[in-house]
């Protein structure tokens, strides 16, 4: 493979795709969004357990690319057990990387853990969109909006 | 039907008209798939416009100067030119819009708003581009009419077994894609048209897809309007055709006002100027319509047959190289069909294909293809999309067929 796609599809990504934790319905969630880019056709369906303020589980169904798989798979990882403002946090973080928006700082890149390989998505315009899908629907499904969330 | 030629397509000569296939992406040589999306151009559309702007640049039907005299012949030259590739009986019934869409909203707005009211009914595919439902949707909802809607069978053709029962004394038009840009059926329109006629019924094809892959013939096809865009064509964009009938557009009123489509303006009336340029508002894209001039010069030197023949031999070796790809499913299976490829390849999202083709200096479309209903018709989320041209080569479609393999063994 290309090094600059490498890059962009990195091992733990293609895992994650093939592979992707927390998938599935979640019967007892009290928090459930759906999402979906147009352009490409991935839709997301996110359901949560917020108790106490804390994300107690987090599950995710629906059809998309490798980037939005993987970034789903990794984000329900990532804010399992958290509470909902260090998701936000989290989030926040993710979105500066995706986009490019600043330079994260050594700290904060070490505090993302393995979120930090979707960084090589900022140089492809068209991906920030699938790698952001799943944390905008987390966003919208915690604030309790009923309106889909879509990428564009 | 002209260049029924006895000589050996040269697909390298061909090529060697087009600047931008000598390009390299992600340092690999281009291999442009995504016809479908837009066509590359030759060299003498480019020379076309770049010649206008240059050294006659000026505005048309109004200047009183030699360099405005120049640019109408050309723009007029150009509208004769469409007339003889589509056979119309006069220019007069030869309108340029922006593009196929535009043709279509045009009808909507005009002949639709003056005969389809509350209660009347519109049939159309579910084979439609969103270009020819959206227009269609929009006229409904404001008047109350209802859209009656073709299906699609699962070999992706249309089902026709029962096609008259369509028709009811309600039904005010037709639309239909004579190509899908999905699937690449090509529908037997003539049938259609005949069937609509003898229930009254005019009949709107969306020819943005065949037009530049096999003749067409107004007249012996029958339809009342039919619109394509010269974008695919190999010309420009921003230009495109709507050829209706004469008398339909005789009778139909303007869409947009503004100049050069008035006869005589006061504050208390305005009369029309005659067709097409009723239809006609504002200053038209002049370049665009005289590199479309040259886009069909470049077609019919080539011979639109001949471009059919190598287009054909095309589809039949990427037809037997993609069904070689494991996991990889064809999406379509006309009887009749021109060379698009739509399919999804097992364990691989389209997007990633996409990216991944890229990477190799293929260039294919991913995605829905403006067409959602078609896409649920075939419940998949999304296609990968390769459409082919008259410069495209069977060494391309090996490429695409070995990307492919590559792509699944990194993803499966």
């Amino acid at each position: 493979m290309n090094d600059d796609l490498r890059e962009l599809y990195q091992e733990v990504i293609l895992d994650h795709n093939k592979r992707p934790l927390n998938y599935g319905p979640l019967p007892d969630s009290n928090h459930d969004a759906n999402g979906r880019n147009p352009l490409c056709g991935d839709h997301i369906t996110l359901h949560v357990r917020v108790e106490d303020g804390r994300i107690a589980d987090v599950s995710f169904e629906g059809e998309g690319c490798a980037i939005s798989r993987a970034s789903a798979s990794m984000m329900t990882e990532a804010v399992k057990g958290r509470t909902v403002s260090e998701a936000d946090t989290i989030f926040q973080q993710f979105h500066d990387l995706v986009t490019g928006t600043r330079e994260l700082t050594a700290e904060e890149l070490d505090g993302m853990g393995k979120l930090a390989v979707f960084a090589g998505v900022h140089d492809y315009p068209a991906r920030v969109k699938c790698a952001s899908l799943a944390w905008h629907t987390l966003n919208a499904a915690i604030a309790g909006s009923d309106q889909p969330v879509t990428t564009e | 039907m002209t260049g029924l030629s006895t000589s050996v397509y040269n697909v390298e000569a061909v090529r060697a008209q087009f600047p931008i296939l000598g390009v390299r992406v992600h340092n690999k040589p281009l291999n442009y798939l995504d016809n479908a999306n837009t066509t590359q151009k030759p060299e003498t559309v480019i020379e076309a416009i770049s010649s206008f702007y240059r050294t006659f640049n000026s505005n048309i039907h109004r200047a009183s100067h030699l360099l405005g005299e120049l640019a109408t012949n050309q723009y007029e030259g150009a509208r004769k030119k469409v007339q003889h590739f589509l056979n119309a009986e006069q220019w007069e019934e030869i309108v340029f819009v922006r593009n196929a869409t535009e043709g279509v909203n045009l009808v909507a707005n005009s002949y639709g708003r003056q005969h389809i009211g509350e209660g009347d009914e519109v049939i159309l595919t579910e084979m439609e581009h969103h270009a020819n439902i959206v227009p269609w949707q929009m006229l409904c909802d404001q008047v109350g009419a209802v859209i009656k809607v073709i299906p699609v069978t699962s070999e992706g053709e249309l089902d026709l077994s029962n096609l008259s029962d369509y028709f009811t004394p309600r039904t005010k038009l037709l639309g239909v894609v004579h190509m899908s840009n999905v699937l690449g059926t090509i529908n037997p329109v003539e049938k259609i048209i005949e069937e609509a006629h003898a229930h009254g019924v005019p009949v709107l094809v969306d020819a943005a897809q065949s037009a530049y892959h096999m003749a067409i013939d107004v007249q012996a096809m029958g339809c009342d309007f039919l619109v394509f865009s010269g974008h695919k064509l190999y010309g420009p964009t921003g230009i495109g055709v709507l050829y209706a009938r004469r008398s339909l557009l005789e009778e139909m009123p303007p869409w947009q006002g503004g100049g050069d489509m008035i006869e005589s303006v006061t504050f208390a009336r305005t009369t029309y100027n005659q067709v097409p340029y009723k239809f006609e508002a504002g200053t038209p894209h002049i370049a665009g319509a005289i590199g479309l001039g040259a886009a069909i010069d470049f077609i019919q030197d080539l011979g639109i047959a001949n471009i059919q023949a190598h287009e054909h031999d095309l589809l039949q070796h990427g037809l037997k190289a993609l069904t070689a790809v494991d996991g990889l499913t064809l999406i379509g299976n006309a009887a009749k069909r021109a060379s698009v490829f739509s399919f999804t390849l097992d364990g691989v999202h389209p997007h990633d294909i996409g990216t991944f083709l890229d990477f190799d200096g293929i260039a294919i479309r991913t995605g829905q293809h403006c067409a959602h209903p078609l896409m649920q018709r075939f419940k998949v989320p999304a296609t990968a999309r390769a459409s082919l041209g008259c410069y495209n080569t069977t060494d391309e479609l090996d490429a695409l067929a070995k990307s492919l393999t590559k792509i699944r063994e990194t993803f499966v």
